[in-house]
């Protein structure tokens, strides 16, 4: 699950990772109000107004804005809040801002250089063990620094048996080139982050900006957080984080059926049970010269109930030109899912696009049958290529 | 022969007598599979389905002889019922649960470490000698025993193989299925090996998906060492970049986790790899006929 980047500071602060002061607002009021509020704690005179939105790249696409009096605060705050934001990872559209966190400016001047790190927590998947990635060059893009200067950027693997120790904090501050206070600080900040990573079940702590100030602090400047979904269970406080407007409206419709659900932005629709046999229909819908409408994995109990929700999901999308449905019966049989589908189709009535059903497995041949005398529109098919050729049929009409 | 399970494997179920443990192990016995019995704690003692009920899988080692685990339990207790397993001595462990949280998984990783015990799954369905045992949630009926081996990260992906090399004759010695965790037991590489290593399995299908690197580490073993055709499918070749397919393993981060990537590395280390997940068969046919 996503965070937004005010929520992704709350977990890290409540583990002793230092951030900077900053209040959410929804309106320009608000966000005086805030910018007061961190001038009387902090004394800062400037604060940046950052876009909540879950996509990278914020910046670039106008959702941060450094303001340099309250009046910019109210200006910058009306101008970014309501906008569609749109970065390299928001779809084409953009995003809509509903809110934004007004921040004090930690690039006030001061005795010694502002630098900027970067830091990330993740899991390595070839060794199973967490690690910590940084690097000295902070602030871009990191693919882009792996690329140009693959030997800045270090990693420390945590052993699971002992967590992270006190020497690889050490050992990420000398490469980070710090010293003295900055040093001691950078030891608590990484030591502290990586606990915070643990604590929450994250799959991604992604912190570019770490930012030393000019008077030596080290302060999470930006954060990305994405927890991980199966450990959801065990925090009801990260759980109630989600943010709905964030999803897709039908993915979120999908998942309160227990239907997985992505959209993507093809013309043929497929309902398949599998999250394997999902992606593998999806790369033949393309084979077959048509384009995934969506990925959809009705899991093991393919019902009538799960299949007409699963239709009424897929129909939404005003793009789908034609549906396939894939399932291979094992302990699902496939007739009763051809009755699902029969029943599904003359509940939803007035279906307009091309249904291929596919059916293959237990029952199989009954399935086809019952589709086949149904009277119903659909085309039906048991082997997997019959299936694809279907499809291709089907676009080319 | 075949690799992992056997007619000869005493298998003990964790979660026996919860619905999903209840209705599989049904499954499994009808099949012919040797349960020796099951375990829930707090109802030792009992008899379920005919057969004893254990508190802990100690004693279904100690008292039935138990040499293999598969794994029902919630996914909050999963990751304790797996280090059960191989405290008691369990030397295979199939844990079926999806949605074990990943922390979990790091420490049952680091518990095996320099165990005996091998771990396949979680998340995934099982494992099958077909005619021997079917330790898992896969559909019986489609396996034949035969000359293939199958290790796949996918469920019904794996059943679509396996109906395919059943109707092309050629049937199946072992099908893994390893699961689609970001972090599981046995590896794509780890199980190529045990069918390189079965004199029985005069072939090899592989199945992988987005995300991770184990595809990739596999195929250059294949290069370095296979000795046997394997035939290749990775599924996710139009997912999106970012997004979680399901699987909470398949996701594409950077460029190494794309099909692309791995169908690329696969076929540069001789692997025959399909398109179509409607070839695998066929193409197995024509290497092994």
């Amino acid at each position: 699950m996503n965070l937004h980047e005010h929520q992704g500071k709350a977990i890290l602060s409540q583990y002793g990772v230092a951030v900077p002061q900053g209040i959410v607002a929804e309106s320009p009021e608000q966000a005086v109000e805030a910018a007061k509020t961190l001038q009387a704690k902090t004394g800062t005179t400037m604060w940046v107004v950052k876009a909540q939105v879950h996509a990278g790249g914020r910046g670039k696409g106008g959702g941060v804005k450094l303001a340099k009096s309250l009046a910019d605060v109210e200006k910058l705050a009306d101008q970014i809040l309501g906008m569609h934001l749109v970065t390299p990872q928001t779809p084409p559209e953009g995003k809509l801002v509903r809110k934004v966190l007004i921040q004090q400016d930690v690039y006030y001047p001061g005795s010694s250089d502002i630098r900027e790190f970067y830091m990330s927590v993740l899991l390595n998947r070839k060794t199973g063990r967490n690690m910590v990635m940084y690097s000295p060059r902070g602030g871009m893009d990191i693919e882009a620094v792996a690329a140009e200067t693959p030997d800045q950027i270090f990693t420390e693997e945590i052993d699971p048996k002992v967590g992270m120790q006190a020497f690889q904090a050490r050992k990420i501050a000398f490469n980070l080139g710090l010293s003295g206070t900055a040093y001691k600080n950078m030891v608590k900040f990484a030591m502290a982050l990586y606990q915070a990573y643990e604590g929450a079940d994250a799959s991604l702590f992604e912190i570019n900006p770490v930012v030393k100030t000019s008077d030596d602090n080290i302060l999470a400047v930006d954060a990305k957080v994405v927890v991980d979904n199966n450990s959801l269970f065990r925090h009801p406080d990260i759980k109630a984080m989600r943010d709905f407007n964030e999803e897709d409206p039908i993915e979120v419709e999908a998942s309160r059926y227990d239907l997985n659900y992505v959209k993507l932005n093809g013309n043929v629709g497929c309902m398949v049970n599998g999250a394997g046999l999902a992606m593998a229909t999806m790369d033949m819908i393309k084979m077959s010269g048509g384009d995934p409408a969506n990925f959809l994995d009705v899991g093991g109990a393919a019902d009538a109930k799960r299949v007409e929700e699963a239709f009424r999901i897929i129909l939404k999308d005003p793009n789908v030109k034609a549906i396939l449905v894939n399932i291979f019966g094992g302990i699902v049989r496939c007739d009763r899912v051809a009755q699902g589908i029969v029943d599904a189709y003359s509940n939803i009535g007035d279906i307009k696009v091309p249904i291929i059903v596919r059916l293959q497995g237990t029952n199989a041949k009954e399935g086809k049958q019952l589709i086949d005398e149904s009277g119903l529109k659909v085309h039906s098919a048991i082997a997997l290529e019959d299936a694809a050729k279907l499809v291709n049929e089907v676009l080319k009409n | 022969m075949s690799v992992l399970v056997n007619k000869n494997s005493k298998i003990v179920v964790q979660g026996f007598t919860g619905n999903e443990g209840t209705f599989h192990a049904g499954q499994m016995i009808a099949y012919g599979t040797n349960v020796v019995g099951g375990v829930t704690p707090g109802k030792g003692g009992q008899m379920h389905l005919n057969l004893p009920v254990f508190n802990t899988v100690e004693d279904a080692v100690k008292k039935a002889g138990a040499d293999v685990s598969v794994i029902f339990v919630p996914p909050a207790f999963a990751a304790d019922a797996i280090m059960e397993a191989a405290d008691a001595g369990i030397k295979v462990i199939v844990c079926i649960t999806e949605g074990i949280p990943t922390k979990d998984m790091v420490k049952v990783k680091e518990y095996l470490s320099g165990k005996e015990a091998r771990l396949i799954g979680p998340n995934c369905p099982g494992v099958i000698t077909p005619g021997e045992a079917k330790v898992g949630i896969m559909p019986g009926f489609i396996h034949e025993p035969g000359k293939v081996g199958i290790v796949s990260r996918s469920g019904t992906l794996t059943y679509e193989a396996v109906d395919q090399l059943t109707k092309e004759g050629l049937g199946q010695t072992t099908a893994i299925g390893i699961g689609g965790d970001p972090i599981i037991g046995t590896t794509t590489k780890e199980a190529i090996e045990l069918f390189m290593n079965d004199p029985d399995t005069k072939g090899i299908v592989m199945i992988g998906e987005i995300g991770g690197t184990m595809e990739a580490d596999a195929a250059y073993y294949i290069k370095e060492q296979g000795t046997k055709p394997v035939v290749g499918f990775i599924a996710g070749a139009t997912a999106p970049k970012g997004r979680t397919m399901g699987h909470a393993g398949a996701i594409i981060g950077g460029k190494e986790d794309t099909a692309e990537a791995k169908k690329k590395i696969m076929r540069e280390c001789g692997i025959h790899v399909v398109d179509s997940p409607a070839d695998i068969g066929r193409k197995m046919a024509e290497l092994l006929n």
